[in-house]
């Protein structure tokens, strides 16, 4: 803190420096001295006119926030995306229509012996119990130098099924939800099953969103191949998993 | 002094009177009053630095608004308005901030 010392590099205006520039308190004070003259009049009047604004303009905030301030495009995108969700509500609500409809008219049980056959498979599907086929990718990962740990391998498994997954087999082993890697000293364990080198990962999904999504830079194939690995993606029509987990 | 009276008597006007902003007013309103903002700190900064004039003061806090106005309403007619305001908005908070950096320098010397 050097004090009230006028700045380097600007002279003080000769005359004007002792009451024109004040430091600290007095400055304020200064400040606030009122001074009437046409131009302080207007001034004031401005100000009036800009708090006068500024509430109105937070008052119009508060009340409205999302649509009344929204430039046209916006509103034009957030109508679409609306319209698309009800389309696709509106489908659903056909579809579970059609369901009630068709399980009101059947007295036997078929139709729903039939859901429940439907559901018992889509969640066979998910707990690994029953086998599965689809469209899908086959992510072979190569080992010779023994650099792959099971973690690497979580998180192959981790990336597919957030790249939408819906079955994945790696080797003989039926991935579940609660699938578990470990190192062990002669390789990779997988629920408790020795994984022998190349680690071959079925997933069945969108071959194309998966395949982007191992691939982004820094990703998983990075990663592996960083470790030493030799990695390939082969996006196929129809990827059998044949393991299944037991119930 | 005088402009602080105003000040405060246009915030009270305001919650009295609970003024609906005007429909096309709606884009400009918040720019200009940044704007005007932006002129109200630079009248400070002048009046600490001893080199106020109120013709100056008035003339450049009309003309930040307006000026402000027109930029966005302009953008808006060219398609950019959004954008446009973002940079406005940009623009006066670095003036703002420099503004009060220089009314900081003056009140407490650091």
């Amino acid at each position: 803190m050097t004090g009230p010392e006028p700045r380097p590099g600007r002279e003080p205006r000769p005359g004007r420096d002792a009451e024109a520039r004040p430091e600290g308190l007095r400055a304020v004070a200064d400040l606030l001295r009122p001074r009437v003259s046409m131009g302080q009049l207007i001034g004031g009047l401005l100000c009036l006119v800009l708090g006068f604004a500024v509430v109105a303009q937070i008052r119009s905030n508060e009340r409205d926030t999302t649509f009344a301030t929204a430039r046209q495009d916006e509103l034009v995108g957030v109508l679409s995306d609306l319209g698309q969700r009800s389309e696709r509500l509106r489908g659903d609500l056909r579809d579970l229509e059609d369901t009630k409809a068709r399980l009101e008219r059947d007295a036997q049980g078929g139709t729903a012996l039939e859901e429940a056959r439907k559901r018992a498979a889509t969640y066979g599907l998910l707990a690994g119990t029953v086998p599965a086929e689809g469209p899908g990718i086959e992510l072979t990962v190569g080992d010779p130098r023994r650099g792959v740990r099971a973690v690497n391998l979580l998180d192959a498994l981790e990336e597919l099924r957030d790249a939408g997954a819906e079955v994945v087999q790696v080797n003989d082993v039926r991935a579940g939800v609660d699938s578990y890697f470990l190192d062990d000293r002669d390789g990779v364990r997988a629920d408790g099953r020795a994984l022998v080198p190349p680690y071959r990962f079925r997933a069945i999904g969108d071959p194309h969103t998966m395949t982007t999504a191992l691939n982004i830079p820094g990703g998983l194939v990075r990663t592996l191949q960083a470790a030493g690995a030799e990695v390939s993606i082969t996006p196929r029509a129809k990827v059998v998993v044949d393991a299944v987990r037991s119930p | 002094m005088i402009a602080l009276i105003g000040l405060v008597i246009g915030v009270t006007l305001g919650l009295v009177l609970q003024p609906d902003v005007p429909l096309w007013a709606e884009p400009y309103l918040p720019i200009a009053v940044v704007a005007a903002l932006d002129a109200m700190f630079g009248g400070i900064r002048a009046r600490l630095e001893g080199i106020f004039d109120e013709k100056v003061f008035v003339v450049s806090f009309l003309s930040n608004t307006v000026i402000a106005a027109l930029i966005v309403f302009l953008g808006d007619k060219l398609g950019v308005g959004s954008q446009l305001s973002t940079g406005v908005v940009v623009v006066l908070g670095i003036r703002i901030f420099s503004n009060a950096a220089g009314i900081r320098r003056r009140l407490f010397g650091a």
